[in-house]
């Protein structure tokens, strides 16, 4: 088990590999990689700043993290989530979920982006190609995404 | 008897710490802020910085000692009260 916050980019392979190692007890291995997009419809940005809760946010991906691990048998996770100013195309999250089948890791990465998405203190701002910059709105659809697990 | 004062922190987050023009403060809360949805009205009369942040109050979420609580939570003895828009990360 493994969260961490930081303003570096990651490496999937090497975040596997660290994660996995010489292990031969796991079957499945599901990676999520969010990126920054540059635009919707007609709005372009050119970088999105993120900001977060310090004190709380490691605290509050671990208890998602454990709650993954409550909910199906998982061998090993990693979650990654990037903060400060990102560029179209950058990382900004990866999830991991090892198991010995692709079931489980499969749910257990979409439920563990799902609530890295709706309860982890994580806020985005885009800064628009025209200068101006605009705090992201949270979306009902990713609420109804965590809905989902409960 | 007088209770003890309680001193809480606390911390602005996103576009809630842009409205009120600071991420952090501490105060010294009156015996009749309960609650977190109290915190919040004894907050707005002190200032229209603080109606401007809460003016959507369904929409402005709290964590009390770092954990998500809900308006109705109560405060007990709370040290760290965090106010911020609804989470956006991932």
């Amino acid at each position: 088990m493994a969260v961490c916050v930081q303003t570096d980019d990651f490496d999937v392979a090497a975040e596997t590999e660290k994660l996995i190692g010489a292990r031969t007890d796991i079957g499945a291995v599901v990676t999520f990689t969010g990126r920054v997009r540059e635009g919707v419809g007609d709005k372009r940005i050119t970088s999105m700043t993120l900001e977060h809760y310090p004190d709380m946010t490691e605290a509050e991906m671990l208890r998602i993290e454990a709650e993954a691990h409550a909910r199906w048998p998982l061998q090993a996770t990693t979650l990654i989530h990037r903060v400060g100013e990102l560029r179209p195309g950058e990382q900004i999250v990866l999830v991991i979920a090892a198991s010995a089948h692709r079931q489980a890791a499969f749910e257990a990465a979409a439920f563990l982006m799902d609530f890295l998405k709706t309860r982890a203190p994580f806020w985005k701002k885009e800064t628009l190609l025209n200068g101006d910059s605009a705090w992201v709105d949270a979306r009902e659809v990713d609420n109804s995404a965590a809905e989902r697990w409960s | 008897m007088t209770a003890a004062p309680r001193n809480v922190r606390l911390l602005y987050f996103a576009w809630v710490r842009e409205k009120i023009g600071r991420d952090a403060e501490t105060v010294e809360l009156p015996s009749d802020v309960v609650t977190v949805s109290d915190l919040v009205d004894w907050l707005e009369q002190r200032g229209p910085e603080y109606g401007e942040a809460f003016a959507r109050r369904n929409v402005v979420r709290a964590a009390v000692d770092r954990t998500h609580v809900k308006p109705s939570a109560p405060l007990g003895a709370a040290r760290e009260v965090a106010f911020f828009p609804p989470v956006t990360g991932g």
